[in-house]
């Protein structure tokens, strides 16, 4: 094997006084090759983006490196200076982000802004032949009509297609070493298959070397020649990917490759008796735009004409990629949006039309838990008072809502000193806890997840998926499971329903559904989903 | 967009028209007599009476707004009660110095207040950003006639720099011109270098904190162009909004600048005119006023597309 592109020896990253552990990464070491796709997985907090921040020079100033090496064909990088890092960066070395709706500045155009990286390093370079490069790499990265595609801004494309500008801009110089910082993981399932395929294709053209940092095992099986395991900024396990995968040593790698959801429903429950629904949509219909006072913009079919039923105790999934419409399904069934036509009947009775003073007796009834834990609880109050109010809201006295809000916090795992506490104090998997509690004082008969579990890591995904599992039996809920995420719908939804344009193209129950997808866009859901390819491995307790 | 911008001029007429409302009745409604005034201490009530109908000051004030607003409409913005001149002209003559110092000030403002914001946000936290912003404070908290006077004193005064006070047109030299304008523009611009500073500051704060900026850094770009080129521009909308929000409030500036160094500018006009409560030319004034900044906001809404893509009309 050549001279490593990138060599890191011994790094160690001490975090700042008061952190809660010392070291962001500590004696860290791995290579990656020439032509080589090595993946750094970890759950949050493991230290993988400061690993690519450290190699970038691109840490916030209050991190920074107190031992090691990190060598980029030969040279230390933590000895060379700013200017010299900054010929680095974007020559020799490149990085493409995770979120491509924010990370291409929304002011410039794309071929403007893939040009500056030839600006900026490839000085000699004419004006004319700028261009030209420009629409090569565009071409390379295979974007529809270069040519005009270059004098589009980044919101005029697909998040898919912004990425694929991100890696054009990052192969602009020919880079040793690309650095992609959870590349994926912000695009739908049809779209990362597509990307992913595309970094395979340039890597073995380009004869880089790829440190791709993912959390997804899914992505790491469809793309990673070796893998390397990180936890709390240390390395647990290294090694190519199939013996990784297959065969891993380490308990928490066991751990994670557990836990990610298998495209494999359990087994069917019991099925609820057939009573009569608790919520039913008919015809629901919602269109954007084509009013105003301007008549401006096109209107927009969001929904067209959704006729669901979600029996008492059945968990009902909504599967849908990015525009499908199922979050404006969700907000028209919590009548966050009015709905444009068509009925929801809660019980018997129709409100997709109630005007917003007659809908309060019904909101209780719905309640919703949101994808961002991090967003969706008030950081000013309480959780004690987050979850309260709902119930006092309804006429509770403050004793009783406080009651059941401490027999709430039991039931969702946490500990009764948790309500006197603010939502900052919390993880993601906690907070998305104390969202599943607030929505429950409110006693509902139907509770609608949207995207709830698809911000956690896979360890915690996993609990949360038990507790609402263990909620449902034992509350007799009906839930309203959103997500884009067949692995995660496969392991709670009794029924399935997949979503595109507004429409319900498909609808089945689960078990059914995955033996035998009948409409193209399921099958083509099912192809583009990262299956695990290896065993299942046992968890280690 | 030429739609958007017909539409905009379109809704421009109803303002107008409820300022010349409220205008007229605030005016009528204040205490104060024109004709008293203008007959001087020791008229008689006959005497008064006879100007009040000279002036039509005796018509029912519906017929007197009638009357305004049909020369309104025609084009004639009426004739000032102390010095029989046409109201137009009345304008015409006090608006270069105004015009002068507005601009001046506006420009001085921005060239010094949006690198100031830019560094101290890019220096976030350093003694340099604690610097620009106490020194943002202060400006804000020193009175106009305050700061005119002390620079008077220091620049005019001790250090016979600059002259006084007064005003010279440009057609008379560049130099009186600009000697004349100095002072007045550094009193004025401060405490709109202080909002622009602290708003360009805050602006581009948030914005080094985006994906883009680290994209930028990402790519090899130089500081300096990181700044000017990434963040600047994405961080413009609100510091233009505040640029034209102070074209608005420079109005009243003007008023007290003027008259602290002497200035012959619509600010000192609308002055004299209060006093001697000459109602035709305080309504063309405000009328004038009402106008311009309506348009002010008019282009600040289409500056934005040159600097967010994103927005359309």
């Amino acid at each position: 094997m050549s001279r490593p592109v990138l060599e890191i020896r011994n790094l160690s990253v001490p975090l700042p006084r008061g952190a809660d552990r010392g070291y962001a990464i500590e004696d860290l070491s791995l290579t990656v090759a020439p032509g080589e796709i090595v993946c750094v997985v970890g759950e949050s907090g493991s230290g993988k983006s400061v690993t690519a921040g450290a190699v970038m020079g691109l840490l916030p100033p209050v991190l920074k490196p107190s031992a090691g090496q990190i060598l980029l064909e030969g040279e230390d990088l933590l000895k060379a200076g700013p200017a010299r890092m900054r010929r680095l960066r974007g020559g020799r070395m490149a990085m493409v982000f995770q979120e491509p709706m924010t990370a291409l500045n929304p002011a410039l155009r794309v071929g403007d802004q893939v040009a500056e990286m030839l600006e900026a390093h490839a000085g000699r370079l004419g004006r004319g032949a700028r261009r030209d490069k420009v629409r090569q790499l565009l071409a390379d990265v295979h974007l529809p009509n270069p040519e005009s595609l270059a004098r589009a801004y980044p919101h005029q494309l697909s998040g898919g297609q912004r990425q694929r500008v991100m890696i054009a801009m990052a192969l602009a110089n020919d880079p040793a070493l690309i650095i992609a910082d959870e590349p994926t993981t912000a695009l739908d399932v049809t779209t990362q298959a597509q990307i992913l395929k595309l970094m395979r294709e340039l890597q073995a053209r380009r004869e880089a070397g790829i440190l791709f940092i993912t959390h997804d095992f899914g992505v790491v099986s469809e793309i990673a020649d070796r893998v390397v395991v990180m936890r709390t900024g240390r390395l647990v396990e290294e090694g190519p990917a199939e013996s990784v995968l297959c065969r891993p040593q380490d308990p928490y790698t066991r751990m994670l490759i557990a836990a990610v959801p298998r495209a494999e429903p359990p087994p069917p429950r019991a099925r609820p008796s057939l009573v009569s629904p608790v919520l039913a949509t008919r015809d629901l219909t919602k269109n954007y735009g084509g009013r105003g006072l301007f008549g401006g913009g096109r209107p927009v079919q969001a929904l067209d004409g959704i006729s669901i039923a979600l029996q008492p105790g059945e968990t009902l999934g909504i599967v849908g990629e990015s525009g499908s419409g199922k979050s404006t399904l969700a907000r028209c069934i919590a009548r966050f949006v009015d709905p444009t036509a068509g009925h929801v009947r809660i019980g018997g009775d129709d409100i997709a039309l109630l005007p917003a003073r007659a809908l309060h007796p019904y909101r209780r009834r719905i309640q919703v838990i949101f994808q961002d834990p991090y967003r969706s609880l008030n950081p000013r109050r309480t959780v004690g008072q987050s979850i309260v109010e709902g119930p006092m809201n309804y006429g509770l006295s403050r004793e009783a809502a406080t009651a059941r809000a401490k027999n709430l916090i039991a039931l969702v795992g946490l500990d009764a000193g948790a309500l006197a506490r603010y939502p900052h104090a919390f993880s993601g998997g906690q907070r998305q806890r104390i969202a599943i509690a607030r929505a429950l004082a409110m006693e509902p008969d139907v509770l609608i997840a949207d995207e709830a579990v698809s911000a956690l890591d896979v360890s915690v995904q996993r609990q949360v998926l038990e507790l609402l599992e263990a909620i449902r039996e034992r509350l007799n809920l009906a839930i309203l499971f959103i997500t884009h995420d067949l692995r995660v719908a496969a392991r709670l939804c009794d029924r399935l329903i997949v979503m595109l344009d507004g429409r319900i193209v498909e609808e089945g129950a689960t078990a059914a559904l995955f033996a035998d997808p009948k409409h193209a866009y399921t099958r083509a859901l099912f192809a583009a989903a990262p299956v695990m390819k290896a065993p299942p491995v046992e968890a280690v307790p | 967009m030429g739609r958007f911008i017909l539409g905009r001029l379109a809704a421009t007429l109803p303002v107008m028209g409820v300022v010349a409302v409220i205008v007229f009745l605030l005016l009528r409604l204040a205490p104060g007599d024109p004709a008293a005034i203008l007959a001087g201490d020791a008229a008689t009530p006959e005497q008064i009476a006879a100007i009040r109908a000279r002036l039509g000051l005796d018509q029912p004030m519906l017929e007197q707004f009638a009357t305004w607003i049909w020369r309104l409409v025609h084009g004639d913005l009426g004739t000032s009660i102390i010095s029989n001149q046409p109201v137009g002209r009345l304008i015409l003559d006090r608006i270069e110095p105004t015009l002068a110092l507005a601009t001046s000030t506006i420009l001085f403002a921005v060239l010094v207040a949006v690198p100031l914001g830019v560094l101290a946000a890019w220096r976030h936290g350093t003694w340099v950003d604690r610097a620009v912003m106490g020194l943002s404070v202060a400006g804000f908290s020193v009175p106009v006639f305050v700061l005119g006077y002390l620079l008077i004193f220091g620049f005019s005064m001790q250090l016979r720099w600059l002259p006084v006070q007064g005003y010279v047109s440009i057609a008379d030299g560049l130099w009186p011109f600009l000697s004349r304008l100095i002072l007045p523009t550094l009193t004025l611009s401060v405490i709109y270098i202080a909002l622009i500073a602290r708003t360009t500051r805050s602006s581009v704060l948030e914005v080094l904190g985006e994906d883009y900026i680290r994209t930028a850094r990402a790519k090899g770009v130089t500081e300096a162009r990181v700044l000017r080129r990434h963040a600047l521009r994405n961080a413009a909308i609100p510091v233009i909004s505040v640029i034209g929000l102070g074209i608005a409030l420079l109005i009243s500036g003007v008023v007290v600048t003027e008259s602290v160094f002497n200035l012959p500018g619509l600010g000192r006009l609308t002055v004299d005119a209060v006093l001697a409560r000459d109602y035709p030319v305080i309504q063309g004034v405000i009328l004038l006023f009402s106008a311009l900044y309506v348009l002010v906001n008019l282009s600040i809404d289409l500056s934005y597309l040159l600097f967010d893509p994103r927005i359309r009309y």
